[in-house]
């Protein structure tokens, strides 16, 4: 009987799932999605001096060019930098915010949570207003301290979301356990708790990686001339005319993502399995 | 056995006392993040919220806000909530069936379908705006697509303006309800729609009358945040309108970078800010009265 109920179950759904209509909208809605994310691709092959698709011959010339160019090169340096410094005091405060959630038993703690959480949900034009106008009074403005100050504050929630559904999967008896055999608190965290959610904290070292390579509005407002990011010399150049070299940007940042997006499933993969044994 | 449970009555009661006295002391890894999140964000917040409230003089007064009713600024409210409404809708109309497909298609096409989401959300939304720069242009793709399977004789004006807008944000918005409405989904027990079935119910019936009522929730948490994130959206406006689109951040940032003016701004700021968090608040409110009546 259940098994009959079951199967008609099973047919019962996979028979709205397998009306073609369903399929068509699906399929045209992933072409939907994938095209764009991958036409930069065969786009930094052309040669044409205008943007274009399909590229009619092929050429390294943008290539050539990006590298020619000091100011794209500058602006990848400062990109790459602001991203790495990001990310370590990103991963580093934001970890150390999650332990603290955690562990604390206070009931105002929920409100320093959202607190924190805030900058993702405030309008991010409001918030590089904000920074803008304060690192005016500081001389932040136009400096990799600053890009970095504004994107740690970006990358912040995220650094929060994973860390904390890491130790939500964690028994903090075992740091207790340390503690009441003459660990420090520090050493206990370090040597046993760290390491049995290190892939939540990777998880969120690559989130901070790709909120800061990919920030946008703050870096707009608060960077320019030497100073500027890949970011904010792509929306310039896309606003006026376009330089061809943004294909190539375009295709590096490209791949980068799709890197850290397998390095991520990765590590989620590795932490299931990672959680399978450790329960069995 | 008497002696391990002393031993284990001990270590509970030294453990409660020490987590005691370290309550105040846990909180100390959370300063460095807190200091940061107050001094450059919360503070200067607030200030820009303050001086809203003052004129040019520096005199308590509503003239910034006053001010927000002229055409300029009435035409980016009407705009932004314009193109949020209609790009949400389409989110939903897009995102519904296709997360419905990731969870009951057959299993190959519906991992496929994972993935291309997440590529997707993990690429640079500049790159994907330029993309669609290039794409939806007088001779790019889409219109040649269109003029040579005969659907139009002429090329469409596609970008520079609303319509490529909402394309572009529609694309960037897609993930950001289609995650929500994917474990909203997988978490519906399909043991009330196998009931429904049992009772007879033909599949769009045990659809329309079991499986949509539950996914509700997930539906609205996925539609406010696609919503909310569409009223403070900068880069693809900015870039696929063409100046032919003035949505409110973009009134915002020509409001400091032009004419230098911080007060109306920053009230602009306030009102986009307030009006998502009122957003959010409503939403959720009405998420949890429902799941307790549930």
């Amino acid at each position: 009987m259940g098994d009959l109920m079951k199967s008609n179950f099973k047919r019962r759904l996979t028979s709205v799932a397998s009306q073609s209509w369903l399929y068509a909208l699906v399929i045209l809605a992933m072409l939907f999605l994938l095209i764009p994310t991958l036409i930069v691709i065969p786009m930094s092959f052309s040669d044409a001096r205008y943007l274009s698709f399909p590229p009619k011959t092929l050429s390294f010339q943008a290539y050539l060019n990006y590298v020619a160019s000091v100011e794209w090169r500058s602006s990848t340096t400062v990109s790459l930098i602001t991203a790495t410094i990001t990310t370590l005091l990103a991963t580093i405060l934001g970890t150390a915010a999650s332990y603290a959630l955690h562990n604390s038993t206070q009931r105002y703690v929920r409100i320093l949570r959202g607190l924190m959480m805030a900058p993702m949900i405030v309008p991010t034009i409001f918030t590089a207003l904000g920074l803008f106008f304060v690192f005016a009074r500081f001389g932040l403005n136009n400096s990799i301290p600053g890009l970095v100050i504004g994107h740690t504050l970006l990358a912040l929630p995220y650094v929060i979301i994973n860390v904390s559904a890491g130790l939500k999967t964690y028994d903090m008896t075992q740091e207790h356990a340390a503690c009441i055999l003459g660990a420090s608190r520090i050493r206990a965290f370090v040597d046993i708790t760290l390491p049995q959610i290190r892939f939540s904290v990777i998880a969120a070292a690559l989130f901070s990686f790709a909120v800061s390579l990919d920030e946008a509005v703050v870096s707009l407002f608060i960077s320019g001339g030497d100073g500027a990011t890949l970011t904010k010399r792509m929306f310039t150049s896309l606003r006026s005319d376009i330089d061809p070299v943004i294909a190539v940007v375009a295709t590096i940042m490209t791949l980068l993502s799709c890197v850290m997006l397998a390095i991520t499933l990765m590590s989620q993969r590795r932490a299931r399995r990672y959680e399978n044994v450790t329960e069995a | 056995m008497t002696a391990l449970n002393m031993q284990s009555t001990l270590y509970t009661s030294e453990l409660r006392r020490a987590r005691k006295r370290q309550g105040w002391l846990l909180l100390t890894p959370m300063l460095p993040a807190v200091l940061l999140v107050c001094f450059t964000f919360v503070l200067p917040l607030l200030w820009l919220g303050g001086m809203s409230f003052l004129d040019a003089e520096g005199n308590l007064s509503f003239e910034n806000y006053t001010r927000l009713v002229q055409p300029i600024y009435v035409l980016a409210f009407t705009q932004t909530f314009k193109i949020s409404l209609l790009v949400t809708a389409a989110c939903v109309f897009i995102g519904y069936p296709y997360a419905y497909f990731m969870v009951h298609g057959p299993r190959k096409l519906a991992g496929l379908a994972m993935a291309i989401l997440l590529i997707s959300l993990w690429t640079s939304l500049l790159v994907r705006t330029y993309a669609w720069l290039v794409l939806l242009q007088r001779r790019g793709l889409v219109n040649d697509l269109l003029m040579s399977f005969g659907f139009v004789d002429s090329p469409l004006t596609l970008v520079h303006n609303e319509v490529g807008t909402m394309i572009g944000m529609v694309h960037i918005m897609l993930p950001f309800i289609i995650l929500p409405l994917y474990a909203a989904m997988k978490s519906i027990n399909p043991i009330y729609v196998q009931a429904a079935a049992a009772f007879g119910a033909s599949p769009l019936r045990a659809f329309f009358g079991v499986f949509l009522p539950l996914s509700l929730p997930g539906l609205a948490a996925g539609a406010t945040l696609v919503f909310v994130l569409c009223l403070g959206f900068y880069v693809t406006p900015s870039l696929l309108g063409g100046g032919r689109v003035q949505v409110l951040s973009m009134r915002i940032e020509s409001d400091v970078s032009l004419s230098a003016n911080w007060g109306v701004a920053s009230s602009l700021g306030v009102v986009l800010l307030v009006t998502t968090l009122v957003l959010l608040f409503t939403v959720k409110r009405i998420a949890d009265r429902s799941r307790r009546n549930g």
